[in-house]
């Protein structure tokens, strides 16, 4: 009887199973990308719609007297990322103050770090931008790219401190315990036993922002900030080739924030905690 | 029986956690060399009256001197404080990402600004007072719970304390390790160490208590030597606290 429950039960965890092998996988993904593409041709066929692929790989790579020169989206993409890390590291300085404010015993430190992550968080990125271009601008004097570098960087601070924050709060309070009793200032305690152990509870989330940050940069182009984006829309209103240009960017932005991941998953690998 | 200057004295020290009352007007003197071992029922605030000696908790009205600084708001003279007084915690509390060594040394490198070698060398020292020089190299998860409390034991001397506090050192380990902890606890005494520690082990009250502290409810209803503690104590609850774990 036992026997026969098992075995009638079995084949439908195989098939489960057998869905999720990797040549299964692979195959309902490509039939399923194949349908959407198929669908978009088709769509596209119906509107009449000139598909011009060739035109596509001069703007990554000219070959200009023998030399290979990038092309437009590929300095677009350099700008994607030149902006995408200098408001990374500014949003990962202030956001760890802004957590060590709200952790911190300090009635007004947590009040401000309170209230900053409300505005930040509540405020729509597009909304952050134009007060930072239209507001703080004239005001700060800020050009298009400190205010697109200032807006990104507030904005994901608001996100980080939340991820710092609970890193740091999954730490046991025994450790800190611990480190006071053997008389660590608050200072030590946090840079060699805290931070250390939550960085395994922080890097997932992190590399999240990462990725959230590279997406959103596109949103500077709406002030014609040289990126990724910026660019694509240029190239289209020059050719009118918006089907190609818009997919090609999308697939750029896809394979960097693809290649994040992947880097993510092995530095996770890397640092797993003995326990 | 040592009778120096007391290193820790408690002086009407009452405790609030929000309305709770944890401790009410609480007296105890320790003096040098001198082993306390406090019990009580669970919730009698014994773990408060240690945590409050290092400061861990903060009390709410009384006097607290240890070591001749009286415990306030100043945040060096506590960090002052906590070098001096070694507290092993129930939970071992090691530091998971450092191993066995590291966790011995970063108190005297980061805190009395030893070198390596010397820091090393001292944590050695005290590896082999604990019994287990051969584990330096491991992490705490790779080690038993025994062992484990006898690295958090080797960790507070370490920072060569003059008083250790221990708070309830062997309730969280399995009954085959308990002895281990409590035979190195032993010798601690024998050294001269003066000791305050919250425990159950009547066993080992007997071997090395000074003085007995008997706790309920946050108030200190008994303080005898050990020979009138365990055979006549003046109060009831007392006596009916130690019938119950000693029945067994």
């Amino acid at each position: 009887m036992l026997k026969g429950g098992k075995a009638g039960s079995r084949p439908r965890i195989a098939f489960g199973r057998w869905l999720s092998t990797r040549p299964a996988s692979i195959v309902i993904y490509i039939l399923v990308m194949w349908a959407i593409v198929e669908a978009a041709l088709t769509g596209a066929a119906a509107m009449g719609y000139n598909w011009q692929w060739y035109r596509i790989p001069k703007y990554f790579y000219e070959i200009r007297e023998g030399q290979i020169v990038a092309g437009p989206l590929i300095w677009g993409l350099g700008g994607t990322i030149a902006l995408s890390v200098t408001a990374f590291v500014l949003a990962t300085v202030i956001g760890f103050v802004i957590a060590l404010l709200r952790l911190s015993d300090l009635v007004v430190g947590r009040a401000v770090a309170r209230a900053f992550l409300e505005i930040v968080r509540n405020t729509p990125l597009l909304v952050l931008l134009y007060v930072f271009y239209y507001v703080f601008g004239p005001i700060f004097g800020l050009n298009r790219y400190t205010a697109s570098v200032g807006c990104l960087a507030i904005f994901h601070a608001a996100l980080i401190s939340e991820i710092f924050r609970a890193g740091i709060n999954a730490v046991p309070t025994g450790q800190w315990e611990a480190a006071k009793s053997i008389g660590m200032s608050t200072g030590q305690i946090y840079r060699y036993i805290i931070v250390p152990q939550s960085l395994r509870f922080m890097l997932p989330p992190m590399t999240g922002e990462v990725v959230n940050m590279i997406k959103s940069s596109a949103i500077v182009s709406v002030i014609a900030v040289a990126e990724l984006t910026t660019i694509g829309r240029n190239i289209i209103s020059d050719t009118y080739m918006s089907f190609e240009i818009w997919f090609t960017v999308a697939a750029v932005y896809m394979v960097v924030t693809l290649i994040v991941s992947g880097c993510a998953t092995l530095l996770e690998r890397r640092y797993a905690v003995k326990d | 029986m040592p009778k120096a200057e007391p290193v820790i004295s408690l002086e009407n020290v009452s405790k609030f956690f929000g309305p709770f009352q944890a401790l009410k007007d609480v007296n105890l003197t320790v003096s040098a060399g001198e082993r306390v071992v406090i019990c009580g029922p669970s919730g009698s605030g014994k773990s408060t009256v240690i945590r409050c000696i290092n400061r861990l908790e903060e009390h709410t009205s009384g006097t607290i001197i240890v070591d001749g600084t009286e415990l306030s708001e100043d945040t060096q003279n506590i960090r002052a404080v906590r070098q001096d007084v070694g507290m092993v915690f129930q939970q071992f509390n090691l530091f998971p990402h450092l191993t066995v060594l590291e966790n011995l040394t970063i108190g005297p490198i980061r805190v009395r600004k030893m070198d390596k070698g010397k820091a090393e060398a001292l944590a050695r020292k005290y590896l082999d007072r604990v019994h287990i020089p051969e584990q330096a190299g491991k992490y705490p998860s790779q080690l038993s719970g025994g062992q484990q409390q006898r690295v958090a034991i080797a960790r507070s001397l370490c920072m060569e304390p003059r008083i250790m506090l221990f708070d309830e050192p062997t309730s969280a380990l399995d009954p085959e390790m308990i002895n281990e902890v409590l035979d190195v606890m032993v010798e601690l005494a024998g050294s001269g160490m003066t000791m305050v520690v919250v425990t159950h082990e009547m066993g080992f009250a007997r071997k090395v208590a000074d003085k007995m502290v008997f706790m309920e409810g946050g108030q200190i209803i008994e303080v005898a030597p050990p020979e009138k503690f365990f055979t006549n104590p003046d109060s009831d609850r007392c006596r009916a606290f130690l019938d119950q774990i000693l029945e067994h």
